[in-house]
């Protein structure tokens, strides 16, 4: 049996998704171990294991691991966000950053920290609303006797593009409030701590358990939309449902990490090209490997120009365009 | 099951492409409709399936509207083949025939004994045994198409509904579909409607069949009362010449078109 057809039956697609498992845990290790402070393994163990309070214990437990778990968190989020609307959208160019739902997320959340900063626990929720407006505004918008995937990415690009606009000018106008918000616009991690893990995690959780109970829906959806009526799906429902678990998704990644491109765009293609299309397990395994690629970019901004860091944006940008234009040279990829 | 289109009109946007349709199919039966291109016959085919709103009139199942029926309900007793159909090719035939489960399948995820046992029938009607687990994209359009109709199959429906199933396939390819929908027919007792473009299979297969000609229904009845050369230059505008078989099934022949001789 070819190489191919291995990872494309149940066993190889089940064995991936255990290697990009493992993968992403080695990546959390080594990323744990690296940094301005640099601890071999006995002692990240000891130091977690023992709880003695102490400096490394300090860095490892309350700098380190809540960064590396939340850059895991946020990855997957985005990556599974991507893989649900390319497959809702029926459109590889599908992803969060590209249809609006980023943008309609972010400029909420920019509102919210720079008008109401006494709200700010209230970020996730005024994220989501921002990013689910913004898929329900581009789903009515290309609505027209059902929604064509053509008209859906179109409106969607417009749309991103005028909430982009809209970001702009309110960073602009507050420059001077704007220091951190400058990293929100680029997507970075650093200073991300416990706080914002609780603050997002049960609007992942939600997030993460809608995609999976609507994977298999989105596998019927692909047979075209006559097929999946005719199969008694309720397809227009099932596809708001399916968006609005994306905009939920990247809504909860948005609020913590900022606007980190790529990732939700990249990781499903990646996954895609070595598994296939099979939601079931694409799903899963794009959320793993989301999670190992803003891991590994997170890490790499903390590592290179020490002692000063750079956002996880910016690696991600530099790093996932090239590696993903030789995979799609190398492939013969068809979407 | 016994179905019955009362006074149908629907279409796309402003456009009407069916005015005012009305026919009944008999529990058991197998129609074909018949028609120039654009004539309505798929639009007709798709608002009996669901997929299309009708703009007004009905379409009743065993008695039943199906507006009221919910449309997972539906799916247990209708299924239908639309004309264009696509799938991601990797998918295999298994894989395929298995989605016509999904009416059936409670909240509970994965196949019960009883799915397995209807894929399997599915699969064996349609004589894909030994290519079960083969993908998609390395099928030929014949064997491609069975798998699809494997897929409706396994959805147990009473009512059957194919958009063209045979169109873009060799004869031989023809004839195999139509096998599986007549042995469909006689060992479960499904009725079957469906759009061809080939006369002489459709008159061959069929208990009734429908002429329609600007959507509307020109005529209806036995194959043998509707092929006749009258007919056919009405609807299709040809010449041609018909016999009629041993066993009573009228095979024509055109020798020419019939426009501009009016003129």
């Amino acid at each position: 049996m070819s190489l191919h057809s291995t990872l494309r039956s149940t066993s190889g697609r089940l064995g991936v998704c255990g290697i990009l498992l493992f993968l992403l845990l080695c990546a959390m290790l080594v990323s744990l171990r690296f940094g301005s402070l640099k601890l071999p393994l006995e002692e990240i163990v000891s130091a977690l294991w023992t709880h003695e309070p102490g400096i490394h214990y300090q860095i490892l437990y309350n700098i380190r691991l809540p960064r590396i778990l939340l850059g895991a968190l946020v990855g997957g989020c985005f990556a599974l966000s991507g893989a649900i609307l390319q497959g809702v959208m029926r459109n590889p160019l599908a992803s969060p950053g590209i249809i609006g739902v980023s943008a309609g997320g972010g400029l909420a959340g920019i509102l919210v920290m720079l008008a109401f900063p006494q709200f700010s626990s209230l970020l996730v929720p005024a994220a989501f609303a921002g990013a689910l407006a913004t898929a329900v505004l581009v789903y009515l918008l290309a609505w027209k006797r059902g929604v064509s995937p053509v008209r859906l990415i179109l409106a969607g690009v417009a749309v991103s593009a005028m909430l982009g606009a809209f970001s702009s000018t309110v960073l602009l106008f507050n420059a001077e409030k704007a220091g951190g918000i400058l990293d929100f616009s680029i997507g970075s991690l650093s200073t991300r701590s416990w706080p914002q893990i609780r603050m997002v995690w049960p609007y992942m959780l939600v997030g993460f358990s809608g995609a999976f109970f609507l994977g298999n829906k989105l596998n019927i959806l692909a047979l075209g939309d006559d097929v999946a009526v005719g199969l008694g799906m309720r397809v227009e429902w099932i596809r708001f449902s399916l968006l609005s678990v994306a905009a939920l998704l990247a809504a909860s990644a948005v609020s913590v990490a900022g606007l980190l491109g790529f990732v939700g765009l990249i990781a499903p293609h990646i996954v895609r090209m070595l598994i296939g299309s099979d939601n079931r397990f694409l799903l899963p395994a794009s959320a793993l490997f989301g999670g190992f690629m803003v891991v590994v970019c997170d890490s790499l901004g903390r590592m290179v120009l020490e002692p000063s860091e750079l956002p996880v944006g910016i690696p991600m940008a530099l790093m996932g365009p090239p590696f993903f234009l030789w995979l799609l040279r190398r492939h013969s990829y068809e979407t | 099951m016994k179905l019955e289109v009362n006074s149908l009109c629907g279409g796309y946007g402003g456009k009407l492409v069916l005015d005012g349709v009305e026919f009944t199919v008999r529990s058991g039966s197998i129609v074909t409709l018949l028609g120039a291109n654009g004539c309505g016959k798929s639009t007709l085919l798709k608002i009996i399936g669901r997929i299309l709103k009708p703009k007004s009139g009905s379409v009743l199942l065993d008695g039943k509207a199906i507006s009221r029926i919910k449309t997972g309900d539906l799916a247990r007793e209708l299924a239908i083949l639309p004309q264009l159909h696509h799938a991601s090719g990797e998918l295999s035939v298994e894989e395929l025939v298995a989605f016509g489960r999904f009416p059936h399948r409670g909240l509970m995820p994965g196949a019960t004994v009883r799915d397995r046992e209807i894929i399997d029938r599915s699969i064996r009607m349609t004589r894909l045994e030994s290519l079960r687990k083969r993908p998609l994209y390395t099928l030929s359009g014949g064997e491609r198409q069975r798998a699809w109709v494997a897929m409706t199959l396994a959805q147990e429906p009473g009512v059957l509904l194919l958009d063209e199933p045979t169109t873009f396939l060799d004869v031989c390819c023809q004839f195999e579909i139509i096998d599986v929908v007549r042995r469909l027919n006689q060992q479960y007792g499904v009725t079957v409607v469906m759009v061809l473009h080939d006369l002489n299979l459709a008159a061959s297969c069929s208990d009734e069949l429908i002429l329609m000609k600007n959507h509307k229904i020109h005529c209806a009845g036995t194959p043998a009362s509707v092929i006749t050369r009258e007919n056919l230059r009405a609807v299709f505008e040809i010449e041609s010449k018909i016999t009629v078989s041993e066993e009573g099934i009228p095979y024509c022949i055109a020798t020419g078109s019939a426009r501009g001789e009016a003129l």
